[in-house]
């Protein structure tokens, strides 16, 4: 039990261990709503309301719909499910939204953690360190740039750049499918956008511009201007046509993860310009205007990891819907359902855009998010 | 974000949200044309062949290799003389698309094989071949021939290219697995020779008598059939600007070999 779950079941109630049957005695009640009060208890605990989900078809339709720039689904109260009614039941009674107001001023004054960070970004930099200190020292650890390379003679290739290639060149040579396929097992096995957050050098000079751009905005100096986010959908598709038509990957010109990869490899260029302007434009004028908004790479890591085992698990019994994790998240809309009466199910996972940067965790209190291997838990 | 065409067409904004996601609309929809814009800019010197530049040993032709390349500069890695580079925006000639200055530093295979070729991930550079004589990047040419040394009959005493030269060679006599610099070699010969005598090719160039009198010292460079096109004639070329160049693609001819002036 966390510190967290410590206080979010009050220790006058019944404790956490028999919540199964609490439950099932509300479902088997519910029907007649005035007598639900009566029996509010606990919700059970997260693990046995996450071993009862089982996977749906609906809900990955659903997170690809997002992800390709749709706007979240608002379910009926109708659709919820017994567990998550009995929990926004029990969320209702007075002590539990005393427990909630209190926790709330808590966490205004408190600053979130970087708990994560302090793994990631070492990730980003040690990723893109042994390519340059492989070819530096010419020890031919990791030869290549993160278009393609040989991991201890191993191929690998990002599939997103294999795509472009296959596509303008019409053929696929051996080598590169089997760099592509592994890599796309190392992604799916670490699930949504991980490439991004965990690997990308572009994520990390984007994340800097970021934190820049929230300061003069908090000044008021200047503001953010959101696009649609189908924007980057239909890039992906003008993209994939010019490489099929132009047999030319037209893309890669532009791509700041290329062009910042070979840089720190082989040397800077006047390419560099542009991910200067692409970063200017993302501290003034749109925030985060290529991750968010145009990189086909991240979407094609969003197909390659939507069905991942790992997970950003939701709990709806510890959230406080005040709104943290979405505020620091790059792509908000796959945590739509901690906004208060959005949530179908009491235990959800981000949806296939999430980048699993973890800055979620770290700024929920409560622990209402956590990553969650899926599978492997409940086997054991 | 449920906005979509059709509102925009049929009726003037009313509410302030709306006012806004027709902003954010129209924003999307500049910022995504310019972002295709500029990509497609950069597309442009390459499909209308503005510059021409030597490709790695094992290049397709030059529309199959600008399409398979991904770009990666694993080519660039493997080459013990470095002469691969990767081009930049400005090049026009694709970013980050591999190829090789001659003059500057040329591919002398010291890696005695086709390292690059093997390297390469996608093909670019074609697993078709396996040894250096089966290259066929270019094809050197006299391109300067009253410069060539050999046809004013001189010899050459000296550094090839300068005390400040920067480029590599690998010579067998002074160490068989490490490419030297080419200002470290001190040359001092009756009658120029050096394109002939450092090119890593058997049979692909050689001196002959300008005329039948034996008196006559004048010999020309005469490219043969086996010239692979790695441009090390270019390279060590005392004579500035080069007399001898790679023309990249070209297919040595029986009847255009020998001195074209």
């Amino acid at each position: 039990m966390s510190e967290a779950d410590k206080f979010i079941i009050p220790s006058g109630n019944k404790p956490a261990e028999a919540p199964a049957e609490a439950v099932a005695v509300k479902e088997k009640t519910a029907t007649g709503a005035k007598t639900a009060e009566q029996f509010i208890m606990p919700p059970a605990s997260l693990d046995e309301r996450a071993r009862a989900r089982r996977f749906s078809i609906q809900d990955l339709a659903e997170g690809l719909r997002v992800m390709l720039g749709a706007a979240p689904q608002k379910r009926d109260k109708a659709t919820w499910t017994e567990t998550m009614r009995a929990i926004q039941v029990w969320k209702m009674t007075p002590e539990q939204r005393a427990f909630r107001r209190d926790l709330l001023y808590t966490h205004e004054n408190t600053k979130p953690t970087f708990a994560w960070r302090l793994w990631r970004w070492p990730s980003i930099i040690i990723i893109n360190l042994l390519f340059v200190v492989s070819f530096w020292l010419d020890v031919q650890l990791v030869e290549g740039a993160l278009t393609a390379s040989r991991f201890v003679g191993f191929h690998m290739a990002d599939v997103n750049s294999s795509l472009q290639v296959v596509l303008a060149y019409k053929e696929l040579l051996i080598n590169l499918l089997i760099g592509t396929v592994t890599v796309m097992l190392m992604w799916w096995l670490v699930g949504g956008r991980s490439f991004c957050a965990w690997a990308c050098p572009y994520h990390l000079l984007s994340e800097l511009a970021e934190m820049l751009h929230l300061k003069l905005a908090a000044k008021g100096w200047v503001e953010d201007h959101p696009l649609d986010r189908r924007l980057r959908t239909v890039l992906y598709v003008v993209f994939a046509l010019l490489a099929l038509a132009t047999g030319y990957t037209v893309f890669e010109t532009i791509s700041p993860v290329g062009i910042v990869s070979r840089a720190l490899i082989y040397g800077g260029g006047v390419a560099l310009i542009w991910v200067g302007v692409l970063l200017i434009i993302e501290v003034v004028f749109i925030r985060r205007f290529w991750c968010r908004y145009v990189c086909p790479i991240g979407l094609t890591y969003g197909f390659v990891g939507a069905t991942s085992p790992v997970k950003i698990q939701w709990d709806a019994a510890k959230c406080l819907h005040e709104g943290n994790c979405r505020s620091v998240c790059l792509v908000p809309h796959v945590l739509e359902f901690t906004i208060k009466n959005r949530a179908h199910d009491s235990v959800l996972d981000a949806g296939p855009d999430c980048t699993r940067c973890a800055m979620c965790l770290e700024a929920c209190l409560p622990g209402a998010l956590s990553f969650k291997v899926k599978g492997v838990g409940d086997f054991l | 974000m449920a906005f979509s065409l059709g509102t925009l067409l049929s009726a003037k904004p009313t509410s302030a949200r709306q006012q806004k996601e027709r902003r954010s609309f129209l924003l999307s929809v500049m910022l995504g044309t310019g972002t295709v814009a500029l990509a497609l800019a950069g597309y442009i010197p390459i499909v209308s062949g503005w510059v021409k530049r030597l490709r790695p040993p094992g290049a397709l032709d030059e529309p199959e290799f600008l399409a398979s390349c991904i770009k990666c500069g694993q080519c660039v890695q493997v080459c013990p003389v470095e002469a691969i580079v990767l081009a930049d925006v400005t090049d026009g000639f694709g970013n980050g698309v591999p190829y090789i200055n001659a003059r500057k530093q040329a591919c002398d295979f010291s890696c005695d094989a086709v390292q690059c070729v093997l390297a390469c991930p996608t093909g670019a550079l074609t697993h078709a071949i396996d040894k250096k004589e089966q290259v066929r990047m270019g094809l050197a040419v006299l391109a300067r021939p009253d410069s060539c040394l050999a046809r004013q009959g001189k010899g050459f005493k000296g550094k090839a290219r300068g005390a400040e030269f920067a480029g590599l060679h690998r010579y067998i006599d002074v160490d068989r697995w490490n490419p030297i610099r080419v200002a470290d070699r001190n040359y001092d010969v009756e009658l120029c020779d050096l394109c002939v005598r450092e090119c890593p090719i058997k049979d692909a160039i050689r001196l002959e008598p300008m005329s039948k009198d034996a008196g006559d010292k004048r010999r020309t460079p005469v490219v043969l059939e086996a010239c692979v096109g790695c441009g090390m004639c270019e390279m060590i070329c005392p004579a500035e600007p080069a007399a001898i160049v790679v023309e990249e693609r070209k297919v040595w001819v029986a009847a255009a070999a020998g001195v074209s002036g």
